[in-house]
């Protein structure tokens, strides 16, 4: 326990010269998807060449709106790597953190558009929104954490995944029978917000300008946050080793807390972010998204924090733009149906492939081996 | 609290020391604690509305709902808790006494508060409802007993501070009463839920008079009898406490699982497998059929997850191979192509497919990390579920609408189908057999040790020469299998599949059961399946409990954290599995104390000591920290 020299991370067991029936199949997945890909590249890309494609508004439109839902992708795939990071387990509730400050900043949202801020005061109410969204998701993590995941610290990874996976049942089905299985509707974006944008001669709409832009300002913060003040500092001491950080003086507790708050906020903000994209919001919202920030944050490398923003817009790009390129070219009808399997298969290639991520795992002492 | 610090431990030198009991006193944090956890539970048990929900199935009628029973068993198990001492090898505890119950009363007020908060929001002219759609003004009325806004919320103030000084008072009877009291109850909950099984099985017999005297029909029981059989169980499990303690002690010293014992469950099964389904009518028999189904595949995911350890998120994917196959090979309407072999002719076919799929998915997630593993199958499943709706895959698949007219199990001389539940039931129980059976006999093999050892350390394991992802896979593809043969049944039992059936709920599901029941147990996994499913249900298959509805997949879930929170081992633990989750709880407990701080001195030195829940050591030199317990 003491002085064990950490193997090296997913060394891939190659016991033998003979391949075994395992690598045998990782081998023909990795060939048969790289093959599948190009192919379906090519046959795309005649088809542009041939003129069959979509318009270049379309590509841009195409493109932004990946970058705007990546980058919420990546605010919700934080609080995965930074749990992960600290206490090496996947917190699947963490898309139901999500939901429930979309869920309950739409109740805001409502109110203010009843007394008519929304419209004549747009900005504030998003604001105000905001607050409230990321008020709810810090409180929801902390109580999960508080109530479900301290007891369980020191017990096996398993048990903490498996409670995780109920707290997340739970909070589904609670925010469902408060609030009703309904899907409740944001109030229409105010007009300052719903039309486009003018970028240096690039017209895009504002809508997703602005989620681009609050994910872009929220995430800096965040990385100030952990590189540059003394919490930060503790936060980072906690997620390389617990038991030598307490010895240092740092509040283990707290900074886990602290952890899961932060997690939370950054959620609470994706929350926001996904009402000003979709608008819709019922209990079941955080599912696809979590599962989808979980895979941005493979994609990145889980416990590093840029990673997660950069996995996020990466599967944000590939979902909006991997069924049409790639799917279509190998002539799948439907393609458009298809973008979820698009984001769970970059997820199971990425495992395949690099398990460790694009930019590299930050795991702590005890979750490398 | 401070008080509670008067003296040390008397600790010698020889053994483990005796605990100290101190006076009672309030402990104000814990009862303040236990106030605001009650009412917050209060508060949300109304604004769901599952209260009003509940009240609707009797327990006794006229006088105890089941309702009334979740609702008010909150502030009663709050005061118990808030009582409850809190032992801690080697530092002094805290002693019962009267005082007790004015902790219990200051939590029932604290309690109060909840429900009165939500009677509040009732009374407003503000429209509740928009948001909170379950909070009905039915529920109000439920609250304040039907009663006017004053006398009501007194009422539920009294109530509730009853119920909760009466869960104090549960630490001041003797051992053996509270025991009686206990069974007592127990005993009348159970026979008011079984109500649809008893009228069934008395029916069949025609008993019906019997069924009419003790029972109500879709209700709960009577009065007088409740009170009777209160009174019989009580005095029985209180004359035969001693006793049964004893043959408990006794059998436990032979062997945790003698042969014998485990001949006899086995011989007593069978029969009551055999016969019960002749006593009821078909409603009953469906119930066992859905809870055949389920075991079927919690057997296989037991497997997987609790002989391997292998958390696999994407099991109804391998239900779904084994639903589709039978269903396209031999439905008449079978998209693209129909084959309409029979059942059994499919059955192989299903089998190599399902294995084809076990190989498929396992084999790029078995090197995966434990968790990373788990979210890929997760993966695995959408996909699959996702595909088959799609354009893309649907027109092989029938898309959204599924197949239908799927023929039933043919055994030549008679087709076995789902309006027959009862031979259902029979073929049903045939699989499962066959299922724990094979189970049984892995989990001693050597492949099952090599489970087992892969499980505790993957490292050593692979050392010790063990093909780590051959077993894994193995463990997948038998998984795979005897989900295949869940999914066969179902489509043959329904007569028709649909993408709907495959939800990711089915997973959880039977996740939930395997885990409450007792991961890598067999018979653990049959209580799961027997009282999760029998009673609360599937995913779209009701239970006895048929009025859970909506918040049977919200207990799910509180089941689910509750289990990993306080028992992970299951209801029916397997002694290697208790061992592992507790021993090193043990171990841990040995080095730190409850708040986490490390103890001077270390851990006791004989650490091989270490039983299940109990530290034999000495912690002679443990202090106790400044705040005593807690």
């Amino acid at each position: 326990m003491s002085a064990d020299v950490a193997p090296k991370p997913q060394a891939p067991a190659r016991r033998s010269r003979r391949l075994t029936f395992v690598e045998g199949v990782l081998w023909v997945i990795r060939i048969g998807a790289i093959l599948l890909i190009t192919i379906g590249l090519i046959g795309s890309i005649t088809k542009f060449i041939g003129g069959g494609g979509p318009s270049a508004e379309a590509w841009r439109d195409l493109i932004v709106a990946g970058f705007a839902q990546g980058s919420m992708y990546g605010l919700i795939a934080l609080g995965y790597s930074m749990v992960y990071g600290v206490l090496g387990f996947i917190n699947f509730a963490h898309g139901e953190v999500f939901m429930s400050g979309a869920m309950v900043g739409f109740f805001a949202a409502n109110s203010l558009n009843q007394a008519g801020v929304w419209d004549s005061n747009p900005l504030l109410s998003l604001f105000i929104v905001l607050l409230v969204a990321m008020a709810t998701s810090t409180l929801v993590a902390i109580l999960v954490e508080r109530v479900a995941y301290r007891r369980l610290r020191n017990s096996p990874r398993l048990i903490m995944l498996i409670t995780s996976i109920g707290v997340s049942f739970f909070l589904q089905y609670a925010f469902a029978g408060l609030f009703g299985v309904n899907l409740r509707t944001y109030p229409a974006l105010p007009p300052i917000l719903s039309g486009r944008l003018d970028i240096l001669g690039l017209s895009i709409q504002t809508r997703q300008a602005l989620v681009i832009v609050v994910a872009l300002v929220s995430m800096i913060a965040l990385y100030q946050l952990v590189n540059r003040t003394k919490t930060g500092r503790a936060l980072r001491a906690v997620a390389e080793d617990k038991e030598i950080a307490a010895l240092m003086g740092i509040n283990v507790d707290r900074t886990i807390v602290l952890t899961f708050a932060v997690g939370g906020a950054m959620a609470g903000i994706a929350g926001l972010l996904y009402a000003i994209l979709f608008r819709g919001v019922f209990f079941f919202t955080g599912f696809l998204p979590g599962i989808k920030a979980f895979t941005a944050a493979v994609l990145g490398g889980i416990g590093n924090i840029p990673g997660a923003m950069f996995g996020g817009v990466l599967l944000g790009l590939f979902e909006t733009l991997g069924p049409l390129v790639i799917l279509d070219g190998l002539g799948i009808p439907g393609v458009s149906q298809l973008r979820d399997v698009v984001a769970f298969s970059a997820l199971v290639l990425m495992l395949v492939f690099r398990p460790s991520g694009l930019l590299g795992e930050r795991l702590g002492a005890e979750d490398r081996a | 609290m401070a008080d509670t610090m008067t003296t040390q431990p008397t600790a010698t030198a020889d053994g483990p020391p005796e605990a100290t009991v101190l006076a009672a006193a309030i402990e104000w944090r814990r009862t303040l604690g236990y106030g605001a956890l009650g009412a917050a539970t209060m508060a949300f048990i109304a604004m769901i509305g599952m209260y009003a929900t509940f009240d609707n199935r009797l327990l006794i009628v006229p006088i105890l709902s089941l309702g009334a029973l979740v609702y008010f068993g909150v502030p009663l198990t709050m005061g118990y808790l808030a009582g409850a001492v809190k032992v801690v090898p080697g530092r002094p505890t805290r002693g019962h006494g009267p005082i007790d119950l004015a902790a219990g009363a200051i939590v029932g007020v604290l309690s109060s508060i909840g429900p009165l908060v939500v009677v509040a929001l009732l009374s407003t002219d503000f429209n509740i409802r928009q948001t909170f759609p379950n909070m009905s003004p039915a529920q109000r009325e439920l609250l304040l007993f039907g009663q006017s806004t004053g006398s009501g919320s007194l009422t539920l103030i009294g109530v509730t501070v009853v119920a909760a000084v009466l869960g104090a008072a549960f630490h001041l009877i003797h051992g053996k009463f509270r025991h009686a009291i206990v069974i007592g109850v127990e005993t009348i909950v159970v026979l008011s839920l079984i109500e649809l099984i008893m009228r069934n099985f008395l029916d069949n017999l025609g008993l019906t008079f019997l069924h009419r005297a003790v029972w109500v029909t879709n209700s709960g029981l009577r009065l007088i009898p409740a009170v009777l059989i209160f009174l019989l169980a009580a005095v029985l499990s209180y004359s035969l406490s001693g006793r049964g303690t004893q043959v408990k002690q006794k059998l436990t010293e032979q062997s945790q699982e003698s042969r014998a014992k485990s001949a006899i469950a086995i011989a007593v099964g069978l029969v009551i497998l055999v016969v019960a389904p002749m006593l009821v009518g078909s409603l009953v028999n469906e119930l066992f059929v859905n809870v055949g189904l389920f075991l079927l595949m919690a057997l296989g995911l037991n497997i997987v997850i609790g002989y391997a350890g292998m958390l696999h998120l994407g099991y109804v994917a391998f239900f779904a191979v084994g639903a589709y196959g039978t269903a396209l090979l031999t439905s008449p309407l079978a998209p693209s192509f129909a084959f309409e072999m029979t059942w059994w002719v499919a059955l192989p076919i299903v089998v190599v497919a399902a294995t084809i799929a076990g190989l498929l998915i396992g084999a790029p997630v078995v090197g995966l990390r434990g968790d990373y593993l788990a979210i890929v199958t997760l993966g695995f499943g959408e996909i699959i579920r996702i595909g088959v709706l799609s354009d893309w895959w649907g027109p092989y698949f029938g898309g959204a609408q599924g197949v239908q007219q799927v023929p039933g199990v043919d055994f030549g001389f008679v087709e076995v189908r789902g309006v027959d539940p009862r031979a259902m039931f029979y073929v049903t129980a045939a699989f499962v057999i066959v299922a724990a059976y094979a189970s049984w006999r892995l989990q001693h093999s050597r492949t099952g040790r090599s489970w087992a050892a892969l499980r505790e350390d993957e490292t050593t394991a692979q050392v010790m020469g063990i093909d780590t992802a051959k077993a894994k896979l193995l463990a997948f593809v038998i998984g795979a299998i005897f989900a295949s043969f869940a999914g066969s049944l179902f489509a043959s039992k329904v007569g028709s599949v649909f993408p709907s059936s495959f939800d990711l709920l089915v997973s959880i599901i039977v996740l939930v059961v395997v885990i409450v029941g007792g991961m890598g147990h067999i018979p653990g996994v049959m209580v799961g399946a027997i009282v999760l499913i029998g009673v609360l249900g599937g995913p779209t298959q009701p239970g006895i409990l048929q009025e859970l509805g909506e918040y049977k997949l919200l207990i799910y879930g509180a089941i689910l954290v509750y289990m990993m929170l306080e028992k992970p081992e299951g209801l029916v633990p397997s002694l290697a599995r208790s061992r592992e989750l507790h021993g090193e709880e043990a171990q841990q407990d040995a080095w730190f104390d409850k708040k986490g701080n490390l103890l001077e001195g270390g851990p006791p030195a004989d650490g091989e000591a270490i039983r299940a829940g109990a530290v034999d050591g000495s912690p002679d030199d443990a202090k106790p920290t400044e705040e005593g317990e807690r």
